[in-house]
């Protein structure tokens, strides 16, 4: 390859990069928006309507608010692990996005062949998202440790356990989506529930789809599970952060929340797909961005309806309820596939035999 | 026994408590927007301090000092003199407003319907000096809102 070739190639990587991250911004910045006004309104309130028309440059002050503030870096604080801490808790999060496929182009007819919208199309895109969203608990780990601060090592600790407890559950249920689509490919795997509704992998898979939902809430550390951040530990990892770096936590936060909407979206609810084939003439990004967006909503509205989980409630909902049925599920998923008479049934959702 | 294993493996309760809060989303917002929203005052309310006067001008005050004794927080000082015509009149009639708390005893000790507390609530200042009120400055709170004043003590009156 050419230097100009090479020199092409990085730019467009450089452009992919930019449309995801940048919108990955944005949206977690108007997330925030729609959790307080949906959380305001769930309440009877109205929510903050102030900043701009109907409140819509709200997030922009928020932004500037903690952008303009001081950050403050604890004097007995490791001071490399405690600016890290962050970066690292965001990049995984960011990084993982690589391989979600948004759907299929022809580049508006240049290209003969459909491509799949991802960064990267890796063919074990669901392997290497489970591998990089286990690193962002480093992250976490690294913040309590860095501060030198009581509570904040608690704050870590709990955070570390719940994450790696909801972790197996969540792996264990993705096990079923493989063993449906016969395939790690992300795309492969959005393309073997083409053909509508019935095809979605929700509805053999129901059980998981609930459990990796909520395995999904407790490994971003949304409200029914966000013993991470409870008053009794003050703020939990965090509480030595301010400003920038508390942002930067938070955004890794809701892109947790954003990224695990995209792929409940994409291997339990069609990814791209239309819920009635006709539907099919809008093109897969809405339906994937919209199917993404309802998921978000649902985040939120767990968050306005439900009372914090007690730590050993967590832990016994995370190993004793959650990881036993996801067992459960991928012994009921085998015996179909290979016992004669039931594999009937199941042949409708398998893309493989 | 069943039924229990149903609920609990259905999330039924979860589902419920989702439908009630789906319910109040689209419920009709109880928000009042404050600065260009109020809402109502009872005539009863105790916001900043007023003296009164008489239509004649007089002002009602006699110096009986009773609110000064009456005040739990020992936020009004007064001095008095004898006038020219022989009546008894404050010289020096000061509340501290950072010290008020708003109990209304110094209205309920008044036997001439001299201090009153007016409806009056927004008069936030910058510094805390301002919101030391002279009697020069209750006085001019007394002709500011005596209508209202008097309204709210018409519409008390057959409470007391």
């Amino acid at each position: 390859m050419s230097g100009i070739d090479m020199a092409i190639q990085g730019g467009i990587w450089a452009l992919e990069v930019l449309a995801i991250a940048v919108p990955i911004a944005l949206s977690v910045a108007y997330i925030t928006y729609l959790e307080r006004r949906v959380i305001g309104w769930i309440q009877v309130r109205k929510g903050c309507n102030r900043v701009g028309p109907v409140g819509l440059l709200q997030p922009l002050a928020d932004g500037l608010k903690l952008f303009l503030k001081e950050t403050i870096i604890p004097t007995k604080a490791n001071k490399l692990l405690f600016v890290g801490a962050p970066i690292l808790a965001l990049t995984p999060t960011l990084i993982a996005f690589a391989v979600v496929p948004f759907g299929e182009t022809t580049f508006f007819g240049v290209w003969d062949e459909p491509h799949v919208m991802a960064i990267s199309h890796l063919n074990v895109g669901l392997l290497y998202i489970l591998a990089i969203s286990s690193l962002s608990v480093y992250g976490f780990l690294m913040a309590g440790w860095a501060s030198n601060s009581k509570y904040a090592i608690m704050g870590s600790i709990r955070t570390t356990a719940q994450m790696l407890s909801y972790e197996i559950a969540m792996g264990f249920g993705l096990v079923t989506v493989m063993m449906l689509s016969g395939s790690l490919d992300l795309a492969e795997i959005v393309k073997a529930q083409a053909g509508g509704l019935l095809h979605w992998y929700m509805i053999p898979l129901f059980p998981i789809l609930i459990v990796y939902f909520i395995s999904g809430c407790a490994e971003a550390g949304r409200t029914p599970f966000d013993l991470t951040e409870t008053e009794e530990l003050v703020a939990g990892y965090h509480v030595e952060y301010s400003g920038m770096w508390f942002a930067t936590f938070s955004l890794a936060e809701y892109g947790a929340m954003i990224l695990i909407s995209l792929l409940t979206s994409v291997l339990f609810l069609g990814g791209w797909y239309a819920p009635i084939p006709a539907l099919d003439i809008i093109p897969g990004t809405f339906w994937l961005l919209g199917k993404a967006a309802f998921l978000v909503f649902v985040f939120i509205w767990l968050r306005a309806t439900f009372p914090r989980y007690r730590y050993d409630q967590m832990m016994r909902l995370g190993w004793k309820i959650f990881l036993p049925w996801t067992l459960g599920w991928i012994f009921v998923v085998g015996m179909f596939i290979y016992t004669p008479g039931l594999d009937g049934i199941i042949n409708f959702w398998l893309a493989w035999r | 026994m069943l039924k229990r294993a149903f609920k609990t493996w259905f999330l039924w309760e979860l589902l419920i408590g989702l439908s009630v809060t789906g319910k109040y989303l689209f419920k009709k917002k109880i928000t009042v927007e404050y600065p260009e929203e109020k809402t109502w005052l009872s005539p009863r309310f105790r916001g900043l301090h007023a003296l009164r006067r008489y239509e004649s001008g007089e002002e009602r005050c006699i110096a009986c000092k009773l609110c000064e004794v009456v005040c739990p927080a020992l936020a009004i000082t007064i001095e008095s003199e004898e006038r020219d015509d022989g009546s008894r009149r404050t010289t020096r009639y000061d509340i501290d407003m950072t010290k008020c708390i708003y109990c209304g005893f110094c209205q309920e000790a008044c036997p001439v319907d001299a201090i009153v507390e007016t409806q009056e609530f927004e008069y936030a200042t910058e510094t805390r000096g301002e919101l030391y009120y002279t009697k020069d400055m209750l006085l001019a709170n007394g002709d500011r809102h005596e209508s209202q004043i008097a309204a709210n003590i018409a519409a008390d009156a057959r409470y007391s």
